[in-house]
């Protein structure tokens, strides 16, 4: 029997039972379904890391004050003075002293007010050195950069993020306008390109960026920091091979500037960003394989359904087995023609389970914090389970149909 | 040995079921028979007499615990099942009491469904249904089901199906079985009709209103072959 005639039988059986192998294929719907949500999520959630990597970079280095290591930063063990152990002039010394530094910018930040008439929103401020805009990858969208002047005489300028600007100016930049930040009026000099939701969800770009000294001396209020202080100290690599080579390099160089004894625990935090993924990664990985279990088992009980409602019609179809073979069908013939019907019902239920499950991908994309990415490959993968699973649970039952006595099948009633 | 090979040939044909346990059961004891081509030949006996055995031999549903069958010139011995389907395909049509037509298939795509096994392109497959379904009258029942045919009409549609891929040997078991005697007389002229074509039809009954109507009655009992009488005004030319 040539393949056209197997698939033509297999269609007619499963049309004269069509409210059972319906019913059949809904487990390998479900299955389906949950894979391709399973997957999309998955790999959107890679995108999501990959972008995070290389958006933050993987030429960057992040020192921070206080002690500890590694992501989390070991918090317990700060105190108020070790929060201020960097300063200026430790990014004057990083970019002086170490080889295969290319940016190096110091920030402080914090919470404010900002106030235009009188709409009035909580946002993030950043104080920042001219090269910070360099190593965050931040585009002016509108206006210009901060000048040296800005810097050096610590003027009241101010770049807006895009979600800062769209709730005080709407549609309209609002460059050259007055805002005031908490009670400081400051003149807005540009607007930055936006960036989105990061990589941990917060949006980037509700934030405004003034000059550090700016900010020391306006935004800090009675924190009272010691002079020249920065809360972090950003800087990229030219190479992203000698990032090992700079971020030890920059520990030692600090060590020396803040006098610690060998032995003694670093007061500051060098972090590489692939530290800081690691976490994220791990806890990814965990919900991916979460998920792929359930897929896993859907698929199981679907396939087991399947096996199920194809022993059932070959004890029905004895007879028609047993007269099929007494007209020449051979073994061959009639483990061919259950098997079609099997892969048939899977299949079937696997297109239908890759039009749901490409439904859900776009609404968990859309209604939750997940990110999603689909693609072909996806789609290739679920419709390769769904034939998979087909053929293995829909084995068994074909080779028993096969296996029959046609004697013995013909004298069934 | 005839110039012309028998169609049927059996040599010390034995069958023995469950062989070696305390249920064996000799089925058959040494069968031999020759039938040639062209012959209507009844095999009677009792139920138990060993003549399902016997057809399911002949019919290549089975193969033989000793001695040898010769099908079409073809040693059935150390067929294997798929060989033994593709024997079944070429050389031997089935007609059953019940009729074994499928319930959901038209008349026509009855008829048609062995060809399928045959690797008969489509085209020729439904010409020669619609030719089959014609010489056995029911040219104007072509799209019915079974449901919608009576009994004789159906054995008709079974017959039609049984010679759709040419074969030599025409094996019809109680084929009036589950019919009225006067449909059963229309089906039995047909197998007279099928002989006088060239056809081999072989035919196993009980009943000896039946058996009358074909050339050559063999007869089984206790698994033993007996050559019945044969019949002097059907004596072949």
């Amino acid at each position: 029997m040539n393949f056209m005639e197997v698939l033509r039988t297999a269609i007619f059986a499963l049309r004269g039972n069509w409210m059972r192998s319906a019913l059949t294929s809904l487990g390998v719907i479900i299955g389906i379904a949950a894979v391709i949500v399973m997957v999309s999520v998955g790999q959107g959630t890679q995108a999501e890391i990959d972008k995070l990597v290389s958006g933050l970079g993987s030429q960057r280095l992040d020192v921070s004050p206080g002690a500890g290591r590694g992501p989390g930063g070991g918090g317990a063990r700060m105190n108020s003075s070790s929060f201020f152990t960097l300063t200026k002039d430790d990014g004057e010394a990083i970019r002086n002293e170490v080889q295969g530094v290319q940016y190096v910018a110091g920030a402080l930040r914090g919470n404010t007010q900002v106030v235009l008439a009188e709409n009035n929103a909580s946002t993030n401020w950043q104080g920042v050195q001219p090269e910070f805009f360099d190593i965050n990858a931040w585009d002016i969208a509108e206006g210009n950069v901060f000048d040296a002047q800005d810097y050096s005489s610590a003027d009241k300028v101010v770049i807006l993020g895009d979600s800062v600007r769209r709730t005080l100016f709407g549609e309209d930049s609002g460059v050259g306008q007055t805002i005031r930040l908490g009670r400081v009026p400051f003149t807005v000099v540009g607007t930055l390109a936006p960036k989105g939701q990061g990589g941990f969800g917060q949006d980037q770009d509700d934030v405004v960026m003034v000059p550090l000294e700016t900010a020391r001396r306006r935004l800090l209020g009675s924190m009272g920091l010691p002079p020249g202080t920065v809360m972090q100290i950003a800087l990229t690599v030219t190479d992203p091979k000698d990032l090992d080579y700079v971020q030890g390099e920059v520990e030692a160089l600090l060590r020396q500037r803040h006098k610690i004894q060998p032995g003694d625990e670093d007061d500051f935090n060098v972090r590489n960003i692939s530290q800081i993924v690691a976490t994220r990664t791990a806890t990814t990985n965990l919900m991916s394989k979460l998920l792929g279990a359930v897929a896993g088992i859907c698929l199981v009980i679907g396939g087991i359904g399947i096996m199920n409602i194809m022993l059932v019609s070959v004890t029905e179809r004895i007879r028609e087995i047993g007269l099929r073979m007494a007209v020449g069908a051979g073994p061959r013939d009639i483990r061919r023609q259950f098997l079609a019907e099997a892969m048939l019902i899977s299949l079937i239920g696997g297109v239908i389970g890759i039009a749901i499950g490409i439904g859900g991908a776009l609404l968990v994309g859309k209604f939750s914090e997940l990110p999603v990415q689909l693609d072909g490959q996806v789609v290739g993968l679920a419709a390769a389970f769904a034939i998979a699973t087909g053929l293995f649970f829909g084995y068994y039952p074909a080779r028993k149909a096969s296996l029959l006595d046609p004697i013995e099948a013909l004298r069934q009633q | 040995m005839s110039a012309a090979p028998a169609v049927i040939l059996t040599r010390a044909l034995g069958k023995v079921y469950s062989a070696g346990t305390e249920a064996e059961v000799i089925a058959l004891k040494g069968v031999d028979v020759r039938i040639d081509g062209g012959e209507f030949v009844a095999i009677m006996g009792p139920s138990g007499s060993g003549k399902s055995t016997l057809m399911n031999l002949v019919g290549c549903l089975d193969t033989p615990s000793s001695g040898s069958y010769h099908c079409d010139g073809v040693d059935v011995a150390s067929l294997d099942a798929e060989e033994l389907a593709i024997l079944r395909r070429d050389k031997i049509g089935f007609v059953f009491q019940g009729f074994n037509l499928l319930p959901r298939m038209s008349a026509l795509e009855n008829v048609a469904m062995p060809m399928g096994y045959a690797n008969v392109p489509r085209e020729e497959r439904m010409r020669r249904a619609h030719e089959a379904i014609a010489a056995v009258g029911l040219q104007n029942r072509e799209g019915h089901l079974p449901s919608e045919l009576s009994g004789g009409q159906q054995q008709r549609v079974a017959i039609a199906r049984s010679l759709i891929n040419r074969p030599p040997i025409l094996l019809a078991d109680e084929p009036t079985g589950a019919l009225d005697s006067k449909t059963g007389e229309e089906i039995l002229a047909l197998f007279k009709r099928l002989r006088d074509d060239g056809h081999t039809v072989v035919l196993i009954t009980h009943d000896a209103e039946v058996a009358a109507h074909c050339d050559r009655v063999l007869v089984m009992r206790d698994g033993e072959l007996h050559e019945g009488e044969r019949l002097a005004h059907r004596a072949r030319p």
